[in-house]
């Protein structure tokens, strides 16, 4: 919303300056965006015209304009608008002046060849509007004006506001000097509208419908006849420029400035082009029209229209039709000033997908008592303007309009905000604002003002009492530092552990998004469903990841990209198995590409591998406290691992869920991403099928036991078939006698030479140790014996003599 | 007695002279072998008389430790120098590189989060969680945001179905709802996590991070709300004075509502938190709508209590001067090397939130 200061004093009396009104604006909830002159020196903007174009000489998309500035001063400008045409009157800015929305300060420059004396400016440049599709159009009632500047001589700063949803009344002018008058900058001056006294009829029938859902509570409407549209008078022209509008002509420049005053949109029609009066309406499937902004609509059963016997007009609040549209010469003005509902315009303009300035003021709720001295004030001024007889004013309604009452309990007010203001107090803040208040019991009867949609409640007149008496009253309570719930929960403490830990082996953290590129998640979705997002913001970010891998391999490349050759990246986060809340899992996601070592004086080269992975997730889960004596690893893998070298691990051998899976990723997906790498590893933690451990630190340190008898080292080598795993071994040695075999270790595996085909050679170092007394030779020759028994029978391996 | 004085002056001659390792071993077997000149003394001690016999013994047992000592320090002499002999051959380049280590980083967003829960939890705040799907009652009606509520245009919204029915949360706050729908009041909980706006440019990413916050008791008034939150903007921003500014705002489920700036000024290209004539945008908060209450079977007339909501991505970008949103999730090895911390780094009450 903009306004200006000049502006509010048309309703408040003040003697306060611009900087405390930007102060006291922000303080009661009307954030002031921004605070700036149209422009430094904005005498300097010129109306002018566009006397003749050629074309660039050096650039397609350029034209060299001879403009007239005054009194046909010609200057040379080059333009790069497409809409810039002969003939055409638009704003020059010359070279010196400052540009308001870049702040640049133009010079004489030579633009690809040709010297181009100054610039003709869009509504954006000139921050009156975001439009920054070509130059300002001006009409052509703007002829006589060439020379002259187009801003008026102004001092008051245009201010930008950011008003709440909540807060409609505050998008007129008058609603804004209330709550200022409210919270004591000023008081508001009493502007009763006269009403206009006409003995002429009003000719034009007009019916709301009832029917189910209709969207028009009450439709207002004047007529005007014999009217001549003309240019508005200066005062108005500047009243809009200042904040930001374009003069058109007359009739609409009323509409809008009573819009802009007091909220109240109206709708101008041409009378002669309604056909045997107006009919509010639902429309009926399949109806058409032709709006103001030249687009046809295709309409769905049961919105809101404004018809005549034709057809449809106009979409109630939202926009107007050609059809019935105004144009200079018209000569008889319907002009309506009616109520719709919120939630219907609302429905109707998102199915429709249009966006209108009286849209987003209906559907945030307009005062449906301001139908009347809307009309009043508008018609008053087209009379004086335009000339012409007015009629009666004739107001349509389906339903009267019922003032809300609310029952206030003072006490309330210091409950909510803490500190205490005294009744007076309140009451002068609520009848400020605009409430009827009546002594009810301890507290107050109140009557909601027409214009304050928001109110319904107790709380949100504390919210008024409490904006309007300062935020700064409310007390700092020091909060009290007492804990009665642990700040995280197991689950989240091994989020933070998993987190660290794995940063701990050298993996950078990453953060990326949840979703990504549909190409890159198919090469991970393995089995799992594609998700998809409606309306993505690109489609390279369609679909949610199903694997973090998606994104950590696009990054990983980009990373290869930039030279960096060795880099281990993670990111902790979800992945999605459906579009259904909690359909998520978090996952430990880690990549490492390139070598262990590079070009080292002391080692030797090696590429990471898939027992690099597997250390970083083997440890991380033992550190996190898993036994890692109980894991069981397999080697069957999703698809985009190498089918060969990769495992998935289990807590333990009933394999009930899969705690991770790591190996290297499948060489076939490193050429459809085109990654260089001498090898690309990776592992996924599934953190939701950890289980989380029952017993908490402190239970598993309180038995401490160890042996101090003598240990012993005993090495055998087995021969066994090549199918049979090194983890079945060393299960079955370790499984013997949990109390003796403290420890067994795989020091070599060995294939070829004298061994046979379809066989290998596993060497094992099995440590044993009693916690009763040292073994003798007998004890020991006779749990080797049992090992080497145990592990033939249980695996078909054979020692080696 | 002149026996035992002249084998001691004897042998301490003998030691003090220039002796190889088996020069000296010679003269400890000489000594102490099994025929031994102090060996053989202790073999006599029985023979002696019974009234010189313990002077006898005392004696000997003196000179004999006196040349054991000297015997062995003599040993130990000798074994240090031939190890320092054989040191000044083994001097390698100590300056040539260490064996090659890699450092790994936790993202400055995960190291903010922390922080953040590490302070909250010092004033009895718990952490929940959500999920980052949410259906619409959670993530809007529920919130009181009904559907075509104006408000809903202020979050561009990602949807996975056709009927709207299911999208990302476009907020913390639908956490708010599962708590309180799944416990009973009081309340006191922080909610960290990613959230999602289908709004991309320099300053807006399609995805970031916003904790929510919780309190909800029997007599807990906007003093309550405005204590915490300068509490937590102090303590965040590891200052001592923090100039705040509540203002009134809106959003559908708090009631009242406020944003809060704070004072901040450009020093050197930094920004200065605290102090300054600059204010800065920093949250929203208000006070619980007794509809959202309502919605969550909590009866507004014995619980209130307030909610916040703050961008996480914006706070870290405040603390550590890190100029663009979008680099947070561009996982630039550069970037999160230098923004990363190490993941020791742990942020605590005790040992203060960074180094």
């Amino acid at each position: 919303m903009k306004i200006t200061f000049d502006w509010l004093k048309d309703h408040l009396k003040t003697n306060l300056k611009e900087k405390n009104l930007l102060e006291q604006l922000t303080n009661i909830g009307l954030e002031v965006e921004s605070a700036e002159s149209l422009s430094a020196d904005n005498g300097l903007f010129k109306i002018a015209e566009i006397v003749k174009i050629k074309k660039h000489p050096n650039a397609d998309r350029l034209k060299v304009c001879d403009v007239n500035i005054k009194e046909n001063e010609i200057k040379k400008v080059v333009c790069g608008a497409e809409n810039a045409k002969e003939g055409m009157l638009t704003i020059y800015a010359p070279p010196g002046a400052i540009i308001p929305k870049s702040k640049m300060k133009l010079v004489i420059a030579k633009i690809r060849g040709v010297t181009s004396y100054g610039m003709l400016c869009s509504e954006s440049e000139l921050n009156l509007t975001d439009e920054s599709d070509g130059i300002i159009e001006l009409p052509n009632g703007y002829k006589k004006d060439i020379g002259k500047s187009y801003f008026s001589k102004s001092k008051s700063n245009l201010i930008d506001l950011s008003i709440t949803p909540n807060r409609p009344d505050c998008l007129g002018i008058r609603g804004i000097a209330r709550d200022l008058a409210a919270s004591g900058f000023g008081k508001l001056m009493d502007l009763k509208v006269k009403k206009i006294h006409s003995k002429n009829k009003h000719t034009l029938k007009v019916k709301i419908n009832k029917e189910k859902g209709q969207g028009c509570i009450a439709f207002g409407s004047c007529l005007i006849t014999n009217v001549k549209n003309s240019e508005s008078p200066n005062w108005l022209k500047d009243k809009l420029i200042s904040v930001g509008q374009k003069p058109i002509s007359a009739i609409v420049d009323i509409t809008n400035y009573v819009m802009l005053d007091m909220n109240r949109p109206l709708h101008a029609y041409d009378a002669d082009k309604i056909n045997h009066g107006i009919i509010v309406r639902n429309s009926k499937l399949g109806e058409k029209f032709t709006a103001l902004d030249n687009k046809s609509y295709k309409l769905e059963n049961g919105m809101c229209v404004i018809s005549d016997s034709k057809g449809v007009l106009g979409l109630g609040g939202i926009i107007g039709g050609t059809r019935s549209s105004t144009e200079l010469h018209t000569k008889n003005v319907l002009l309506e000033s009616a109520y719709f509902e919120p939630g219907s315009i609302r429905n109707t303009a998102k199915k429709l997908n249009i966006d209108t300035d009286a849209k987003f003021r209906f559907e945030r709720g307009i005062d449906p008592l301001s139908i009347e001295d809307g009309l009043n004030k508008a018609v008053k001024l087209i009379k004086e303007i335009c000339g012409g007889e007015i009629s009666k004013i004739d107001i349509q309604k389906i339903e009267p309009y019922k003032t809300k009452k609310i029952i206030f309990e003072p006490n309330v007010f210091e409950k909510i905000s803490g500190f205490k203001i005294s009744l007076k107090e309140m009451v002068k803040i609520l009848e400020d604002l605009g409430f009827g208040v009546k002594k009810y019991k301890k507290g107050f009867k109140l009557d909601v003002p027409s214009w304050r949609p928001d109110i319904s409640q107790e709380v949100d007149i504390v919210e008024e009492l409490v904006r309007i008496s300062g935020y700064e009253k409310i007390k700092f309570i020091e909060p009290i530092k007492k804990r009665k719930k642990s700040t995280l929960n197991k689950y989240q403490k091994l989020f933070h552990f998993l987190q660290r830990s794995v940063a701990s082996k050298g993996y950078l953290e990453a953060i990326t998004w949840s979703f990504t590129d549909q190409r890159y998640n198919d090469y991970f979705r393995d089995t799992k469903k594609e998700i998809r997002i409606i309306n993505p913001i690109s489609s390279e970010l369609g679909v949610l990841r199903n694997s973090i891998f998606s994104n950590l391999i696009m990054y990983m490349n980009k990373n290869l990209d930039r030279g960096f050759k060795d880099l281990s990246i993670f990111e902790i986060g979800p992945i999605f198995n459906g579009s259904n809340p909690g359909e998520q899992n978090t996952v430990v996601c880690g990549l490492s590409a390139g070598k262990k070592s590079r070009l080292s004086w002391i080692e030797k080269d090696r590429n990471v591998d898939v027992f690099d992975v597997k250390r970083d997730v083997i440890q991380t889960l033992v550190e996190a406290g898993y036994d890692s004596q109980k894991f069981f690893i397999d080697s069957e893998t999703p698809n985009y691992f190498h089918p060969g070298k990769s495992g998935r691990l289990f807590l333990n051998n009933k394999k009930d869920q899969i705690v991770a899976y790591f190996g290297e990723i499948h060489p076939n997906i490193l050429k459809q991403v085109d990654m260089k790498t001498e090898s690309l590893v990776g592992f996924e933690i599934f953190m939701d099928n950890l289980k989380l451990p029952v017993k908490t630190l402190n239970d598993l340190k309180v038995k401490f036991s160890f042996s101090d008898y003598q240990k012993s080292e005993r090495d055998f080598a087995f021969i066994v078939n090549k199918d049979v795993n090194a983890q079945d071994l060393i299960k079955s040695i370790s499984s013997i006698d949990k109390s003796l075999v403290k420890d067994v270790k795989i020091f070599d595996v060995y294939q070829g030479g004298n061994i046979p085909e379809n066989q290998k050679s596993i060497a094992i170092n099995v440590t044993i140790q009693s916690s009763e007394k040292t073994l003798n030779e007998a004890d020991l020759e006779q749990i080797n014996n049992l090992i080497i028994k145990t592990v033939e029978n249980k695996t078909g391996a054979k020692i080696r003599s | 007695m002149s026996d035992l004085k002249k084998i001691k002056d004897e042998f301490l001659s003998k030691l003090g002279g220039k002796l190889d390792i088996s020069e000296i071993n010679q003269i400890k077997s000489d000594l102490f072998g099994k025929s031994g000149l102090i060996s053989t003394q202790f073999k006599k001690i029985g023979t002696i008389a019974e009234d010189d016999r313990k002077k006898f013994a005392s004696d000997l047992n003196i000179i004999k430790d006196e040349l054991q000592d000297l015997i062995s320090s003599k040993v130990n002499e000798f074994e240090s120098a031939e190890i320092n002999k054989k040191l000044e051959k083994e001097k390698i380049d100590i300056t040539l590189p260490e064996r090659s280590f890699v450092q790994g980083k936790i993202h400055p967003i995960s190291q903010t989060i922390d922080e953040i829960s590490s302070i909250f939890s010092e004033i009895g705040f718990s952490v929940e969680e959500g999920p980052d799907i949410e259906n619409e009652y959670n993530n809007f009606t529920a919130l009181n945001t009904p559907e075509n509520h104006p408000a809903r245009d202020m979050h561009d919204t990602f949807y996975l179905d056709e009927k709207k029915q299911k999208l990302l949360r476009t907020h913390t706050s639908p956490v708010q709802i599962r708590t309180m729908l799944k416990d009973k009041p009081p309340f006191k909980i922080i909610a960290p996590g990613r959230t999602y706006r289908s709004d991309s440019d320099q300053t807006h990413s399609p995805m970031f991070h916003q904790v929510e916050g919780l309190h909800i008791d029997k007599n807990i008034n906007m003093g309550h709300l405005k204590g915490c939150l300068n509490y937590f903007i102090k303590e965040f921003f590891e200052v001592d004075k923090i100039k705040m500014r509540f203002r009134p705002s809106h959003f559908p489920f708090t009631e009242p509502s406020a944003e809060v700036d704070i004072r901040y000024k450009m020093k050197d290209g930094k920004i200065i938190i605290g102090d300054g004539d600059q204010w800065l945008e920093i949250l929203g908060c208000g006070m619980v709508h007794p509809n959202v209450l309502k919605n969550v079977k909590v009866d507004p007339a014995k619980f209130q209590g307030y909610a916040f909501g703050i961008g996480i991505d914006r706070l870290a970008m405040l603390k550590y001067g890190i100029n663009d949103l979008r680099a947070f999730f561009d996982c630039d090895y550069r970037w999160l090397n230098h923004f990363g911390f190490d993941p020791l780094d742990v942020p605590t009450n005790y040992r203060g939130l960074s180094r």
